[in-house]
């Protein structure tokens, strides 16, 4: 179905990340946000509470970020398209939120722009050093979805993306920006509302007595049913059949957490978005994302122009990962380059990928700004021989 | 379990209860609580090891419902019998 | 059979009752307030299709699993939070929380305070039972003073919440607390807070006789009932300052606050009418985002 133009401000604008953000939010058809201020990710809930009231739709600051991440999942299940936004201290408190969501599947967004940690760490400067925690924060076994723009226009078309992604697959996503992305100001735009694919709620089609809330029909996903339409179903965060009933069972735990995970895992390589670039003669790949892309960007050209055969696979999905097209690589190059804002996370993840068949070389930063291209090139220069 | 007696004497049973045996965890509330004192505590066990209670006063139910409030199990309660000239039972708990 | 055969018993209809029996213990005073909500809903004449119940996690907390409403079982502490989202979605909504002390005053204090602060128009009934029941006995922030717990065998010495008190003070539109030996006025409480626009919050005190009363000596559920009896003392509109509990003594019930004050959702709908006038779009009362 195509965007609601009430939410879309279609023209070319000029705006920082965390403000396109909160654009693509609203084009996407979220009319729901529930926030708790923290830097650097204010902007978005900010601008939002200015903009719903014309759109249709609210905003609510919660008391901390535990309220905030479970009030927008009250709203999913009233009907709304719902979200949060939040950063590293914030996102450690939503934590058993996102498992809530993964469990009831309920479709929704956590926005993460990422600051340096761990705990209180750089309030106003970047890292992106919670990649892991927004693939395994919550406890137990789950799958999310999680995206890495690297510019404020991805800000824009991969917010919509993300709430796309969560209504097909009923999955909490996270939206995984960092401190410069969200404050950089460039050229946003926006289209007109009827070039907005929006994919709406999976809202079930079957009469009250037919509807099974956790019934699946091949697809893995469920139906889902809103509060107050009279269906009178249950939604747990226990082990439940596929009533919603509690059936705390190993057999029911094996058969629901099972399915959790595989209906994100069967369609990994139709969910997973990267850019690439010259992989074919490629000696030496440079794996990035978020902000560090656009610095590797420009190490990857200098080792060009030394003659150096590097390609490029940046990670739009950062979750799931495109370990299979990494696997593929890893029996033609030389080496990986990771550089990242941490000290070694999604390097983790292409080191598996590659499983010894080639050389996988972190380019780590502690945060607080980011790499110079040289010390990228310097590792790419360094790995090619 | 369902019972419906009438009276004894002048008395006639304005209300009748019914006991949903298996549900009973036998905490007495119905027991103590009821205004009249139509039931107690049976001998019998149910399958699960409880005394259920049984009416041993049917003439006295008002049929005012107190037992179905307070059981915490859902296992018993009682309706009114429809009777003309039937006045208002007090059988409150205020 | 009978006639009788025709008539079911009125909590009935409420609940789910492929579920039952129920996981509560003997004596247990949870379903007893689940009779009297019932109770309520008739009364009350709820449309049962717009009713939607949260609650947290706890003994208390598996209400929602056996009411056959609209029903969330949320995570701990936080079904305020859930349910003000639920609300804010669809505005038609009636919703009730349904949970128990130490999930809403303790891990849920935060919310239980801002959403009565904010007004938001929440039925909030608290089953108290002065203890952490689900996880083992462990002293919560209701439990008396000297009352023994898992946690404090040798007796409590924190101060406990007076919990009329402190939603008083958030600023609640109704505030009520009855003990399960008070089923109908119980009943007669949650029809006025279905009645009322705004957070509503009624405590109920409830026997645990698994963990609080065996571990204070204090009998079974009925003996606990009984002491409820005796030692309840009805002053509707007590000053709540005055209403705290004791470990043995008198338990104050009653009707302490009844007033009335905008709810969130009216503020919000008049503060955006004036800053924004025509430029408002109020929230479409059902907002599809389906297909
Ligand atoms: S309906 Fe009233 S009088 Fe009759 S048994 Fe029950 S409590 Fe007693
Ligand atoms: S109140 Fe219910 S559970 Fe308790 S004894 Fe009576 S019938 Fe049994
Ligand atoms: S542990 Fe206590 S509160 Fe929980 S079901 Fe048993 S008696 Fe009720």
């Amino acid at each position: 179905m195509k965007a609601d133009p009430h939410g879309v401000l279609t023209g070319t604008h000029f705006i920082d990340g965390d403000h396109a953000c909160c654009e693509g939010a609203l084009a996407a058809g979220a009319r729901f946000a529930a926030g708790y201020p923290i830097t650097p990710s204010t902007e978005v809930v900010e601008r939002f509470a200015a903009r719903v009231p014309t759109v249709g739709g609210t905003f609510i600051q919660m008391e901390d970020e535990l309220a905030a991440s479970i009030t927008l999942q009250g709203a999913v299940w009233g009907g709304a398209k719902a979200f949060t936004v939040t950063s590293g201290p914030g996102f450690s408190l939503m934590m058993e939120h996102i498992g809530y969501a993964a469990m009831t599947e309920t479709p929704c967004v956590f926005v993460d722009v990422q600051r340096g940690g761990p705990s209180t760490g750089l309030p106003t400067l970047p890292a992106q050093a919670d990649m892991m925690q927004a693939r395994w924060g919550s406890h137990g076994d789950y799958e999310i979805i999680a995206l890495c723009p690297n510019s404020p226009q991805e800000c824009f078309d991969l917010t919509i993306k993300a709430f796309n992604l969560a209504e097909e697959f009923r999955v909490p996503v996270m939206f995984m920006m960092d401190e410069v992305v969200g404050h950089m100001t460039e050229k946003v735009v926006i289209p007109p509302a009827e070039q907005i694919e929006v994919v709406p709620r999976k809202h079930t089609h079957k009469s009250i007595q037919d509807y099974l809330p956790y019934g699946t029909n091949g697809d893995m996903v469920p139906e889902m049913a809103h509060a107050g339409e009279g269906y009178k179903f249950h939604v747990t965060g226990l082990t439940h059949d596929e009533r919603g009933y509690p059936n705390m069972t190993p057999q029911m735990q094996d058969k629901l957490v099972k399915r959790l995970q595989n209906k994100i895992r069967t369609a990994a390589d139709r969910i997973c978005i990267f850019e690439q670039d010259r992989l074919e003669s490629a000696e030496v790949v440079v794996v990035s994302y978020g902000i560090t892309s656009r610095v590797a960007q420009r190490a990857i050209d200098l080792a060009r122009d030394r003659g150096l055969r590097v390609g490029k696979l940046r990670l739009i999905t950062a979750w799931p990962f495109p370990a299979k097209k990494i696997a593929e690589l890893a029996s033609q190059v030389k080496a990986f380059v990771v550089p990242e804002l941490n000290l070694g996370q999604m390097v983790r993840e292409v080191e598996r990928a590659v499983a010894g068949l080639a050389k996988t070389v972190a380019v780590s930063h502690a945060g607080g700004g980011v790499h110079s291209p040289d010390e990228i090139l310097n590792t790419i220069v360094e790995a090619s021989r | 379990m369902i019972v419906l007696l009438h009276g004894l004497g002048d008395q006639v049973a304005k209300g009748r209860v019914s006991i949903v045996v298996e549900r009973c965890k036998a905490c007495g509330f119905c027991v103590e609580f009821c205004p009249t004192h139509v039931l107690a505590l049976s001998s019998a066990f149910n399958s699960k090891g409880y005394h259920p209670p049984h009416v041993v006063h049917p003439e006295k139910c008002s049929g005012c419902d107190l037992c179905g409030m307070y059981c915490p199990d859902f296992a018993i309660y009682a309706t009114k019998i429809a009777e003309p000239k039937a006045q208002k039972t007090a059988g409150g708990d205020e | 059979m009978n006639a009788l055969d025709q008539t079911v018993n009125p909590v009935e209809p409420f609940l789910r009752t492929d579920r039952m029996p129920h996981i509560w213990c003997p004596g247990c005073g949870i379903g007893t307030t689940v009779n009297s909500f019932a109770r309520a809903l008739i009364e009350s004449k709820v449309d049962l299709d717009t009713l939607a119940l949260v609650s947290g996690i706890g003994c208390t907390g598996r209400v929602a699993g056996y009411v056959k409403l609209d029903s969330f079982h949320t995570t701990h502490g936080r079904a305020i939070p859930f349910a003000t989202g639920l609300k804010m979605a669809n505005p038609k909504l009636s919703v009730v929380v349904y949970s128990g002390d130490g999930d809403l005053a303790a891990i849920g204090g935060n919310h239980l305070i801002h959403a009565a602060r904010r007004n938001i128009d929440l039925k909030v009934i608290c089953v108290n039972n002065l203890i952490y029941a689900m996880t083992g006995g462990q002293s919560a922030p209701t439990t008396p003073g000297h009352a023994t717990t898992s946690t404090n065998p040798y007796g409590t010495f924190e101060p406990a919440f007076n919990l009329p008190h402190l939603l008083d003070a958030a600023g609640a539109v109704y505030v009520a607390r009855w003990t399960t030996f008070h089923v109908r006025q119980l009943a007669r409480a949650m029809s006025e807070a279905f009645a009322k626009r705004g957070f509503s919050f009624i405590e109920v005190i409830s026997p645990c006789p698994t963990l609080y009363q065996r571990r204070n000596k204090m009998g079974d559920g009925l003996d606990t009932m009984k002491y409820y009896k005796d030692k309840s003392k009805v002053k509707h509109g007590a000053p709540t300052s005055e209403v705290g509990l004791t470990l043995n003594g008198e338990i104050v019930v009653g009707k302490f606050v009844d007033r009335d004050r905008p709810d969130y959702q009216s503020m919000m709908r008049a503060q955006y009418v004036e800053s924004l006038g025509e430029r408002y779009i109020e929230a479409p009362e059902t907002e599809c985002v389906c297909d």
